[in-house]
């Protein structure tokens, strides 16, 4: 906790968006998460998206669950919709805000602990559901809210605090994403900002469900040596096959790639991103070895981080339902609830 | 880029923007705190440390540090530090038992001081607590310099100058008034002192040789004329007076005109607003009072027909300008302007008839004696120069540095040391840290805007010459300028190998004047700042390279404003805000350390 709200001072040079806005005008309420919880750049990272990205703060809905991460929805867009949901039930709340407007952006923030323990069955379906919306989980290993507890992504001998080791095979939710054929699967790590923030303008411009496991210390809890998800294990510990350059709509491609080495995956807004290959065997279109391949790296005690799988033809949830395209707030009452009558008629349809 | 030396007692002190500005180094910071606090005894001996005069500075210094204040850059107005000096000077106690004394038995040695303003007062006051004898020579019958005959009672009341001269003389100076000296021959062959200061100003007006100046004698040379004023010989003045000239005597010749009759005043400049040399307030001040400020006019001649003046012919000019440089001028065309007084206020100078040339005291081709600019001797062992007499006009708190300066030479002389060993400044520092996220000073930032001034109405002030204009801030009134002032003397430090780079300091920082980045040439280091460099004037902090990745923190020092979050943030204390204090050494430094070599020795 700090003494203080961060004062409104901010420097006369900070560049403005389109909308006239800086990056101060994205921020929420102060932290009150531990002094240096990788769950707070994270934050950091989803107020420079947003503001990179000129999202209308009120066109924003932050979506969450319960834990250290929860709170964090919080911390950013103060002028966005919000709803923290019971624990791990948040894809639930999320599908039915989508489903009533789906013209706003969905940003859910949750844990370890919410969706590979008491949300796994959420998360499950929201995947398979292809909702569209960016699904950032910020994973630290630990129940941190509840004392330090190991959770379902801890990794087997990694010790807690006290030195004891765990036992329990892990869930990694890459893998869990992959498996369930998630359209946008990406890893990331709260310390690299420069990695982090286009992985969430691309998921924010994916239409589909795009889930961003973020490594993100519990600097109070796991943080130590014999911990696999402290800040020196994952810098030491981590490697990008492909790096991602978010190229906003309308936007000249400044950077000259080389030819060859680059996938150029065009979103559905207009947007692209452009995939720089560092490892030339990688396809992150190729969703078997992309699975295979954080597989084996995981068995060597790697981290495979960046924009590990992309299906851009795949159906979002409002496609396969065929949702309201306007919003249902717009949509005359009468329409919206056409009566007892009507609904007895499509009831008796049914006999 | 290679990592900052913090070592460097400069480097922290620079970052304290007011002090690195102030040329006594006042540590104002500390004495803000000092109000904040209500101790207002001791933010008043927090100021005479460094400037000896806080009652009169508090009301007529230059101000360096206010341009200087942090506070203008992140907002646009400075934190009124010098009115807050003047409420540590009003509110104070009798702090009389607190001020240095002579020891019982002197050292010996006797020194004389020529001329009793601000340079040899100084000198007076860093002496007599070393045992120094010390005679100063006035020649006229008050103490004060030109901050008695040149600043009108109206900005700098004689109480508070009695005061203030009274604590220095108090401490057992020899002030001999009506003594003016009128053979540095005979002083340096009769007077048995070890060594001479003088400070006797820069005393003469400059003259304007135009066609009809000595026909009248209503053409009044401004510094001699506001002499003449302060002791009274002069009580009155015409109706319609014009002041030839835009410094700050300009300012006093006009606002003292008013006060003695006059109607109708206009200062007349020869260049655009922008080139005056008057500071900002004063010519508010001016302005406030209905002085008229006619520019781009050159004084021609002056008008005095039957040995009565009527008035003063000028060139009018237009200038061409590229930005603000002047680039070109041309006359337009003579106007007349009518008038029954003019008061030159165009400059001063030094002057010295009474030092013979041929003591071993070189002078220059200005005829000014040539002084070092670091002991403030002159080219005769043990004859110092210091205040406006040592480099021409200055200021006063110029004048109180030079003084401090001399008065180590003076020591070194007098004790038979090299005077270019000088002690060196220092730095001390002390972590604030009290409980988890507490810290010993207001961290929270105030977005109030400056308090202004209350001011004597102008239906009031008048009536009489000596009523004081401004009237000070309250406590109430200072309780809130206090909050503004950033605390740059808590500093904020940073030890590399406690870094684990969690970002914590960075996404926090209000003012984004924090980036972890790989290191490499200046230019590329501050092309990926995290907020575009604005003033390159201000360092970057460069760190040691990063425990984990080798990075390194990079602090722009331009805006930060000292809230502490960084350190707030930071799980491993890899941030720390400390107070810091910079050691400016005095005489009584000097010879503290003289003594420690000599038990040393011993």
């Amino acid at each position: 906790m700090s003494s203080m709200n961060k004062p409104k001072v901010a420097n006369p040079g900070l560049p403005r968006n389109e909308l006239g806005l800086n990056r101060r005008d994205y921020e929420g309420s102060m932290s009150t998460l531990c002094a240096g919880c990788g769950h707070d750049s994270v934050t950091a990272a989803i107020v420079q998206a947003c503001f990179e990205l000129a999202m209308p703060p009120q066109s924003v809905v932050k979506l969450s669950g319960i834990g250290c991460s929860s709170k964090t929805t919080a911390y950013f867009v103060s002028g966005a919709h919000g709803f923290n949901a019971v624990h791990g039930r948040m894809p639930s709340i999320a599908t039915g805000a989508s489903a009533a407007n789906r013209h706003l952006r969905y940003i859910g923030v949750s844990g370890d602990g919410d969706s590979l323990s008491i949300g796994v069955g959420q998360l499950a379906h929201a995947i398979r559901r292809n909702l569209d919306m960016v699904y950032i989980l910020e994973n630290n290993g630990v129940y941190g809210l509840t004392k330090g507890q190991f959770s379902a992504s801890a990794d087997v001998g990694s010790k807690s605090r006290k030195g004891e080791a765990n036992e329990q095979q892990p869930i990694d939710p890459v893998l869990f994403a992959l498996t369930l054929g998630a359209s946008f699967v990406a890893r990331s790590f709260s310390g690299d900002k420069e990695q982090l923030v286009p992985l969430i303008q691309a998921g924010l411009a994916h239409k589909g469900f795009a889930i961003i496991d973020v490594l993100s210390p519990c600097v109070t809890f796991n943080d130590h040596e014999g911990s696999t998800k402290s800040y020196e294990y994952v810098r030491g510990h981590s490697e990008a096959p492909v790096a991602a350059d978010y190229i906003a709509p309308k936007q000249e491609i400044r950077v000259q790639y080389a030819p060859g080495e680059t996938v150029s995956v065009a979103m559905h807004d207009g947007s692209s991103v452009v995939l720089r290959k560092l490892d030339p065997a990688y396809d992150p279109s190729d969703r078997t070895r992309a699975a295979a391949y954080v597989q084996e790296r995981a068995l060597r005690n790697e981290y495979v981080t960046g924009l590990i799988h992309v299906d851009t033809r795949r159906r979002d949830f409002h496609e396969q339902h065929g949702t309201s395209e306007s919003a249902l707030n717009a949509v005359p009452f009468d329409r919206l609830c056409p009566g007892a009558a009507k609904l007895h008629g499509i009831l008796s349809a049914f006999r | 880029m290679q990592p900052t030396d913090t070592a460097d007692p400069d480097y922290f002190h620079k970052v304290v923007d007011c002090q690195w500005a102030c040329p006594a180094h006042t540590d104002v910071p500390e004495y803000i705190r000092l109000i904040a606090q209500g101790r207002y005894s001791d933010a008043y001996l927090v100021n005479r440390e460094s400037n000896v005069f806080p009652g009169i500075l508090g009301r007529v210094c230059d101000r360096p540090c206010e341009p200087a204040c942090r506070r203008g850059r992140v907002e646009e107005k400075p934190v009124a530090i010098c009115r807050l000096k003047r409420v540590a000077a009003d509110l104070r106690e009798d702090i009389t038992p607190r001020l240095p004394k002579p020891p019982a038995r002197g050292n010996g040695k006797r020194v004389a001081c020529i001329g009793a303003g601000p340079a040899s007062l100084t000198v007076a006051n860093d002496l007599l607590p070393l045992g120094y004898q010390v005679v100063i020579l006035e020649q006229f019958a008050t103490a004060g310099g030109l901050m008695r005959t040149n600043i009108p009672s109206f900005r700098l009341p004689a109480q508070v100058l009695d005061e203030e001269i009274g604590y220095v003389v108090g401490m057992g100076a020899d002030l001999r008034l009506g003594t003016p000296v009128a053979s540095l021959r005979d002083l340096l062959a009769g007077g048995g002192f070890d060594a001479v200061f003088v400070g006797t100003g820069a005393p003469r007006g400059k003259e304007l040789s135009l066609p009809g100046r000595k026909d009248s004698e209503r053409v009044h040379i401004g510094i001699t004329w506001l002499e003449s004023v302060a002791f009274g010989h002069v009580g009155s003045v015409g109706a319609r007076v014009l002041i030839i000239g835009v410094g700050n005597t300009a300012m006093d010749c006009c606002r003292t005109s008013l006060r003695l009759g006059a109607k109708n005043v206009k200062v007349m400049a020869r260049k655009p607003r922008g080139f005056f040399k008057a500071s900002e307030w004063e010519l508010e001040d001016a302005e406030e009072e209905n002085v008229e400020i006619v520019v781009n006019h050159a004084p021609k001649a002056f008008v005095v027909e039957g040995g009565k003046l009527k008035g003063m012919t000028f060139e009018r000019l237009e200038y061409d300008m590229a930005g603000l440089e002047i680039t070109g001028q041309r006359t337009v065309e003579e106007v007349f302007i009518p008038c029954d007084d003019v008061i030159l206020a165009i400059g001063q100078e030094n002057a010295f008839p009474w030092i013979e040339r041929d003591l071993g005291i070189e002078f220059d081709r200005w005829d000014v004696p040539k002084v070092d600019a670091v002991t403030f001797e002159s080219t005769r062992p043990g004859v110092f120069f210091g205040g406006d007499a040592a480099f021409g006009p200055k200021n006063i708190i110029w004048a109180v540095e030079h003084g401090h300066q001399a008065a180590i030479s003076i020591h070194k002389r007098c004790m038979g040391e090299p005077l270019a060993e000088r002690p060196p400044r220092g730095v001390r520092l002390q972590s604030r840290k009290v409980g988890m996220q507490e810290w010993a000073y207001k961290n929270d930032y105030d977005g109030k805007e400056r308090r202004l001034m209350p001011h004597v109405s102008l239906k009031e002030r008048f009536k009489r010459l000596d009523i004081e204009v401004e009237l000070g801030f309250d406590a109430a009134k200072a309780a809130e300028e206090v909050a503004r002032c950033l605390n740059c003397d808590i500093q904020t430090v940073f030890h590399a190998g406690l870094c684990i780079e969690c970002d914590a300091c960075i996404d926090i920082c209000p003012t984004d004047c924090l980036t972890i980045t790989p290191n490499g040439a200046e230019a590329e280091v501050t092309a990926r700042l995290k907020a575009p460099r604005r003033n390159p004037a201000q360092p970057l902090f460069v760190s040691e390279p990063l425990r984990q990745t080798a990075r390194i923190m990079v602090k722009d020092e331009d805006l930060c404003v000292h809230c502490g979050l960084c350190a707030e943030r930071c799980p491993t204390d890899a941030w720390d805000m400390q107070k810091s204090w910079i050691e400016i050494p005095h005489a009584e430094d000097e010879a503290r350390c003289q003594s420690a070599q000599a038990l040393r020795r011993a």
